[in-house]
């Protein structure tokens, strides 16, 4: 008697497919992946329900570290060498335009401008540094610069970013605001963490009210 | 199976016994593949940070002397928030002269309960005129960056329009040291 023998199918299977997929995710996360690039002054910046991307031109940068201390940096080479040559002529300082130019950030007072520039770029780390004075309104240096800064950028869109640590302490960022409040750089932007708006709030029923009314029209 | 044939004894031996090679399978088990790729896909993924910081816009009022330029708050709409440290957080509505100041000068903090700033906020706001409603946010100097971006933000979430950032003054300056070493004192 003929029993129908049901054929043993293999186990395997095909997993060209899935290696592809796979492998095609791994591609696109390792070209997207950038990393950071490692900072001379570590901050950690609180965190707020803005969603507005920060601008990545014409920036000016003033950093607060936890210990209070302020520091400089700016992205345009062209304004950069307009400072340092401002500041050349006005200050008689004699310091490096072109190691002024590449350096990430400023942290020491006019007069050791020349050494901190003499010092290797991947040496010069932010917790080494005394950072810009601008602790009281008769040794203000954040002022003077903030003046050649706006000088530099007369006429043209300057973005001004305030970068602080959470635990560094609130006079620091007031002398920042002071010396802005002198230059009359009224308007400036706050480097956050963006963080959900709280469920149940004032903004959240507006955004949704927002988005409903929008859906209407 | 995967093994060389070599007991071929001589290639001139043909005939009927010729031994047809096994063809082998091209398969290529890519399981060890497809692990090393996920295991990689996750490493990225938990590693990639797709946020970009944000930023917050503040506009400063410029400084004035002229009282004719200067705004004026209004008696009782206004919510004074007094920032210090420890993320201590303290308020009063309306002004603080003498005769109010045990029952006015109350102490908060940064949480979403009952007594948070936030609820604080919500209150005052839901009880007086919309156009005179103001927060005047004094933040001592012992409180943190964070504290005061916390409460530009708080600002944001509650949705108060007219806020001021001002120095902090002498009095306040006692109140909340005598509140702080009160507390202290209270939970020793």
């Amino acid at each position: 008697m003929a029993r129908a023998k049901l054929p043993r199918k293999s186990t395997h299977i095909d997993m060209t497919a899935m290696c592809d997929v796979a492998f095609l995710l791994l591609a696109f996360f390792i070209l997207t992946t950038k990393f950071k690039p490692a900072e001379a002054v570590s901050v950690t910046v609180p965190s707020s329900v803005s969603d507005k991307a920060a601008p990545e031109s014409d920036v000016v940068l003033i950093t607060i570290d936890k210990d209070g201390k302020v520091f400089l940096s700016m992205d345009n080479e062209e304004k950069k060498e307009y400072v340092a040559n401002t500041l050349e002529n006005e200050k008689g300082i004699k310091f490096n335009v072109q190691e002024f130019k590449k350096a990430q950030f400023i942290g020491v007072s006019f007069s050791k401008l020349p050494e901190f520039l003499a010092i290797p770029p991947e040496q010069r780390k932010g917790d080494n540094m005394p950072g810009i004075p601008c602790k009281d309104s008769t040794n203000n240096e954040m002022k003077e610069w903030l003046r050649i800064i706006k000088s530099a950028y007369m006429g043209q869109k300057m973005n001004l970013l305030v970068k602080g640590d959470n635990a560094s302490k609130y006079p620091s960022f007031k002398n920042v605001i002071s010396a802005f409040k002198y230059n009359d750089l009224l308007k400036f932007q706050i480097i956050t963490n963006p963080v959900n708006v709280p469920i149940g709030s004032e903004l959240y029923k507006q955004a949704k009210a927002g988005l409903a009314v929008k859906k209407d029209g | 199976m995967a093994e060389m044939d070599t007991s071929s004894g001589g290639g001139h031996k043909k005939g009927t016994g010729v031994k047809k090679s096994k063809k082998m399978s091209t398969r290529v088990d890519l399981t060890p593949m497809v692990d090393l790729g996920f295991l990689l896909i996750t490493f990225f993924i938990f590693t990639t940070t797709m946020s970009l910081p944000t930023t917050m816009n503040l506009f400063l009022p410029k400084d004035t002397d002229k009282p004719e330029e200067q705004n004026k708050i209004k008696d009782n709409s206004a919510l004074t928030i007094l920032l210090s440290k420890d993320n201590n957080v303290f308020y009063y509505e309306g002004m603080l002269d003498n005769s109010n100041v045990s029952q006015n000068f109350k102490s908060s903090n940064f949480g979403s309960g009952e007594d948070g700033i936030r609820q604080v906020i919500l209150r005052k706001k839901a009880s007086t005129d919309e156009k005179d409603f103001m927060v005047v946010i004094k933040p001592s100097d012992e409180c943190t960056y964070k504290n005061v971006v916390d409460i530009l933000d708080e600002m944001t979430i509650d949705v108060v329009k007219r806020y001021a950032m001002v120095d902090i003054s002498e009095v306040e300056l006692q109140l909340i040291k005598a509140t702080e070493a009160a507390a202290g004192n209270a939970s020793n």
